[in-house]
């Protein structure tokens, strides 16, 4: 092959994909531009919104790959009334990967905050926000990843080619809706 | 093979994640630094989620191409390689069309929600030279990424994916701070 033919061939295969999730992306951005207030009134929760949406990505895309590979080898059934060991071991395990990490990432950052002297809301709000938006997001995006890769594999489609995508486009939504969610109830709670 | 535990699972995975959110919480720190002007110009802060993705997207799809490629033996690190020019060139060819309308889309949403304070044209610019210059950036750190795991005999699969995809994050933040910097 030429390295036209190669070059043409990887781009349109990528197009879709990356088109998908460029719109999901777009919708993401729809929600932190909305969180002007949000963001002003919780210092140092912009540091948080990388670490934050990456974990999403990282632990939810693991949990589809997880049970996709699972699949593949008959390890576990797609059955969505969660008696398989494996499969709820699974879900657990991603739950509170989910969680540790985000409170981890809000312990970090208000280090760092500290440390470089920025201006920044109270450790307890922070932990709250990155607590609870771990929680909420942790549950959808569960939902959506064991539904699309169940509802996949039983339709015949390869769940690999649909937990990866479907992570992407979801989890920076998911992300940024869920902290924005947080973000409101710990500022109602009287913190800041 | 895989453990079914959860403490076995949380265990596999829990340094890898606290080093991937340590490493995160850098391009949160750059993010902080310019919050004032992402407040101010709403347009670049629905910029911000979507630069990450993409950035990262661009580049793990080329990762995931080359390991593929060098598993099967296909793929020499040389200039001439059509497996690695071509996939190169792909990959500036992505952002270079899809930052674009990215910009447009950004502007039109905010504008329609909100009103916007930059010309259209200006997130337009920011969002295509970023993409720009993100993707010559994918490029070198997953070919040299490839590289040091073909190296050293790692398994590409299991090492280069992560890496690229959390270093073009990163990256995606430094280099829209840096053309904002330099625009706006």
């Amino acid at each position: 092959m030429s390295i036209r033919t190669t070059a043409a061939e990887a781009y349109r295969e990528a197009l879709p994909v990356v088109a998908v999730s460029a719109v999901g992306g777009l919708f993401a951005g729809v929600v932190l531009g909305g969180m002007e207030a949000e963001l002003s009134q919780v210092p140092g929760l912009l540091l948080l919104v990388p670490a934050l949406l990456a974990t999403r990505g990282n632990v939810y895309g693991s949990l589809g790959a997880r049970l996709a590979s699972a699949l593949h080898q008959g390890l576990v059934e797609p059955r969505f009334d969660f008696a398989d060991r494996r499969t709820r071991a699974a879900i657990a395990a991603a739950m509170a990967n989910g969680v540790l990490v985000s409170v981890f990432a809000a312990l970090s950052g208000f280090g760092l905050l500290v440390a470089l002297g920025r201006n920044h809301a109270s450790l307890a709000t922070l932990v709250a926000v990155a607590f609870i938006a771990g929680v909420i997001s942790g549950v959808l995006l569960t939902l959506a990843v064991v539904g699309v890769v169940f509802i996949g594999h039983r339709r015949g489609i390869n769940p690999d080619t649909l937990a990866g995508p479907v992570v992407t486009t979801t989890g920076d939504v998911v992300g940024i809706a869920t902290m924005l969610f947080a973000a409101r109830v710990v500022l109602a709670l009287g913190g800041g | 093979m895989a453990r079914w535990t959860v403490r076995g699972i949380v265990a596999d995975m829990m340094p890898v994640l606290a080093v991937l959110t340590l490493i995160e919480l850098v391009s949160g720190v750059v993010l902080d630094t310019f919050q004032a002007t992402l407040l101010r110009f709403p347009s670049l802060l629905v910029l911000v989620p979507v630069t990450i993705g993409l950035a990262g997207n661009i580049g793990s799809i080329m990762a995931s191409r080359l390991s593929t490629a060098t598993h099967l033996g296909l793929l020499r690190f040389e200039p001439t390689d059509e497996t690695l020019v071509g996939n190169a060139l792909a990959t500036v060819g992505l952002a270079v069309t899809l930052f674009p309308a990215v910009g447009a889309g950004a502007w039109i949403v905010q504008a329609l929600l909100a009103g916007t304070r930059l010309p259209l044209g200006t997130v337009v610019l920011v969002a295509t030279l970023s993409g720009a210059a993100l993707a010559a950036l994918a490029v070198f750190v997953t070919v040299a990424a490839t590289y040091t795991a073909f190296r050293v005999g790692a398994d590409p699969d299991d090492v280069v994916l992560p890496v690229v995809t959390n270093t073009c994050d990163v990256l995606g933040v430094l280099v829209l701070f840096a053309v904002v910097r330099l625009l706006v």
